[in-house]
């Protein structure tokens, strides 16, 4: 055993070596116009070879580190609780849920105009999370291709806008209707796939739509995309300094304040919280349906959901039209956010992140998937400062997340149902 | 209540079912048995619509139903049970017997999410019938546990509840006795007499267990290699030598 381990450590050291020596220990440093090869700074390659130690001494421990790893989540006195009684829990439940919308809703008055953008950035991840928490977590249909949806609805408003001057109020709910019939009609082609074929099969689809906006140029604007996508308006007031559209009054005059960019920012905000709201309940009230029950019966068991009378057909379209209903919500937000759009927003690495929040959450819990957004978001930002090693340091939480808590952040937890006594 | 003709399944090269015919009537347990791979699973998955039978035909209550999509089959009021347990393990039972009773979704959606009088009177009585037939299994302490927790034959009689949630007429079941201890067969013994008794279902049975077949089952057909072997009442089957011989010459 320990012979094996050795050779196993000295093998993944040697791999370590091979791969990082030639990328990092040599530099190319151009005289005039020959390109020459010269050896790296001594600090890179013993940093490099201490990189090689590292790993052959974890491969050489790794049982016994992995071993205590996982002893973790038995030191965690919550994993080993009792279960809380039903009504207290359900009591408990709802005050904090109450707490967090009331403090979402001070937040923006309170925190820094950066920091208010950042969160209505995590709250549109919230709703694409949540949305695809439907397909993926639910009805447990792989779909990697789910930021087509996003950007039909980003698209849809950023369109609207552009050609025929349509405001926020009214291109939400067409951008999310639009998102849901793309999301009805590439669901029909995608209905006898499971698992890796379906996996592809929607990522090709997320690729398709992105490569379509990118070519399409006379309507899209291709890789330029698309700017001026107007702000949001409150009952016909505009946040901007100047009024944009005629019959329209600005915010700061009707209201007698100082203009400030701050409004603005907060108003988005306010928007994309009601919004992400009324996500969370809707779905929330979809689960303890019998199209929740009947996306989850299809997860579980496909054959013995048909035998009992459930149409594959329809369960699986409605997990895909809903799913991609609240990306469309989400797009048009993030357009009117953005003020401008291009197929760079909508690349395969967002339906990743997407995903990733969803399983870091736990599938199908709402509770876990809303805090895994925020981590998912905000790790990145605070990462800031070793800018180019922000990627790494995500994959790594990603990777030792899923050593420790396979399961995800919170995972779902099955609803009481209280039945009457039978006499 | 429910004929099959002539019916053939074909596998490739494999003949599975050949001419197979069988029927069944009102208030009535009719057993089918054969040897391993005689093919009666096959049978079953024609019958409830998972296999489109190459041959024959298959008629229930007077319509034609080869061929159907399964799901119609069963809204039909034609219900089975696996001869691998099929639940949905990582709901919890009440759940499991609450899908069973979701056939018409898309009638709901707006009024689920509105949360009708109608929707929420509708979402009780699926209830109270749940609640009654896990009553009737025994499993109402079980009611929130997540199905894959129980035990094998917990699993079993939830399986059976399941089915009847949905009000069926005919109940296929395959080889319900699979894997349960003595007690537990007769328990299962009694509810299937039970279910035709008081609730008026027909039931169409495959078992391995002789004493339990030879019990309830009004008829018998069985089935070799295939083909139909004999068919009639328990004691009629008991005295047959083809029957003798094909099980004694497996044996
Ligand atoms: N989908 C299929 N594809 C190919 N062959 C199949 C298929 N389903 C069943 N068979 C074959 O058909 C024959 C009959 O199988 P079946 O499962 O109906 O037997 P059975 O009578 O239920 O046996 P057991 O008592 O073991 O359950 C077997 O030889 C089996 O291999
Ligand atoms: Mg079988």
């Amino acid at each position: 055993m320990a012979a094996h381990n050795l050779k196993h450590a000295l093998f993944c050291a040697i791999v370590t070596l091979i791969i990082s020596y030639p990328i990092l220990g040599f530099n190319l440093a151009s005289e005039g116009t020959t390109v020459t090869l010269e050896g790296a700074k001594t600090s890179t390659v013993v940093g490099v070879l201490l990189a090689a130690v590292i790993v052959f001494l974890f491969q050489l421990f790794r049982d016994t580190l992995m071993g205590s790893l996982r002893q973790l989540p038995a030191v965690n006195p919550l994993t080993n609780r009792k279960p809380m009684e039903q009504s207290k829990r359900l009591k408990l439940d709802s005050v904090l849920l109450t707490l967090m919308i009331i403090g979402a809703l001070i937040w923006p008055f309170i925190a820094s105009r950066g920091a208010v953008d950042l969160s209505t950035l995590v709250l549109i991840y919230i709703m694409l999370a949540l949305g695809l928490n439907v397909v993926v977590g639910l009805a447990g249909l792989l779909d990697l291709g789910y930021v087509a949806f996003y950007a039909v609805g980003a698209y849809t408003f950023a369109l609207l806008s552009q050609y025929y001057g349509v405001s926020f109020w009214f291109a939400l709910p067409i951008g999310a209707l639009l998102a849901a019939l793309f999301g009805l009609v590439l669901g029909f082609p995608v209905l006898r796939l499971r698992g890796d074929y379906l996996a592809i099969v929607t990522l090709g689809f997320g690729e398709i739509i992105r490569i379509l906006l990118n070519n399409m140029t006379n309507l899209t604007g291709g890789p330029n995309g698309i700017g001026g996508i107007p702000d949001p308006t409150l009952f016909g007031m505009e946040f901007g300094r100047r009024v944009k559209e005629e019959g329209n009054t600005s915010f700061h005059e009707t209201f007698g304040i100082a203009y400030s960019g701050e409004h603005k920012v907060i108003f988005l905000y306010l928007i994309a919280l009601v919004l992400a709201v009324i996500t969370a309940i809707a779905i929330r009230r979809l689960m303890r349906m019998p199209v929740g029950r009947a996306w989850e019966a299809l997860r579980e068991d496909e054959i013995a959901a048909k035998s009992l009378g459930l149409n594959r057909t329809a369960v699986k379209l409605s997990a895909f039209t809903i799913g991609a209903f609240f990306a469309g919500f989400a797009g048009t937000v993030f357009a009117s956010k953005q003020g401008f759009i291009s197929p760079e927003s909508f690349v395969f690495l967002e339906s990743a992140i997407i995903l990733a929040i969803v399983v870091l959450g736990g599938m199908g819990s709402q509770m876990g998937v809303i805090l895994a957004a925020i981590a998912v978001t905000i790790l990145p930002e605070l990462a800031r400062e070793f800018s180019e090693y922000r990627m790494l340091i995500f994959g790594a939480a990603m990777v030792l997340m899923m050593v420790w808590r396979p399961q995800g952040l919170l995972p779902m937890r099955r609803i009481h149902i209280e039945l009457k006594k039978q006499e | 209540m429910l004929e099959v003709q002539n019916l053939s399944m074909r596998f490739g090269g494999l003949l599975a079912v050949d001419q197979v015919s069988l029927d069944v009537r009102e208030h009535e347990i009719v057993a089918i048995i054969g040897p391993n791979g005689a093919g009666k699973t096959t049978v079953f998955n024609c019958m409830s619509g998972f296999y489109k039978p190459t041959g024959g035909k298959i008629l229930f209550k007077g319509g034609e139903i080869q061929g159907k999509p399964d799901y119609k089959i069963s809204r039909l009021g034609l219900v089975r049970t696996f001869q691998h347990v099929r639940l949905f393990s990582r709901m919890t039972v009440v759940e499991n017997l609450l899908v069973a009773q979701h056939r018409h979704l898309n009638t709901n959606l707006l009024s689920g999410i509105l949360n009708t009088p109608n929707y929420r009177e509708k979402e009780q009585k699926s209830l109270d019938r749940a609640a009654y037939w896990l009553d009737r299994v025994g499993l109402t302490d079980m009611a929130n546990r997540e199905a894959g927790n129980l035990a094998y034959g917990q699993q079993r009689r939830l399986e059976i509840a399941r089915c009847m949630v949905t009000e069926p007429e005919l109940l296929m079941l395959d080889e319900p006795a699979a894997g349960l201890n003595p007690a537990e067969t007769k328990d299962l013994n009694q509810l299937i007499i039970s279910l035709k008794e008081d609730y008026n279902v027909s039931v169409v049975l495959i078992e391995h267990d002789m004493s339990l077949v030879m019990d309830i089952s009004d008829r018998i057909n069985v089935i070799n290699q295939g083909r139909p072997l004999a068919s009639g009442t328990p004691d009629e089957i008991r005295r047959n030598d083809d029957v003798i011989k094909a099980y004694l010459g497996e044996a």
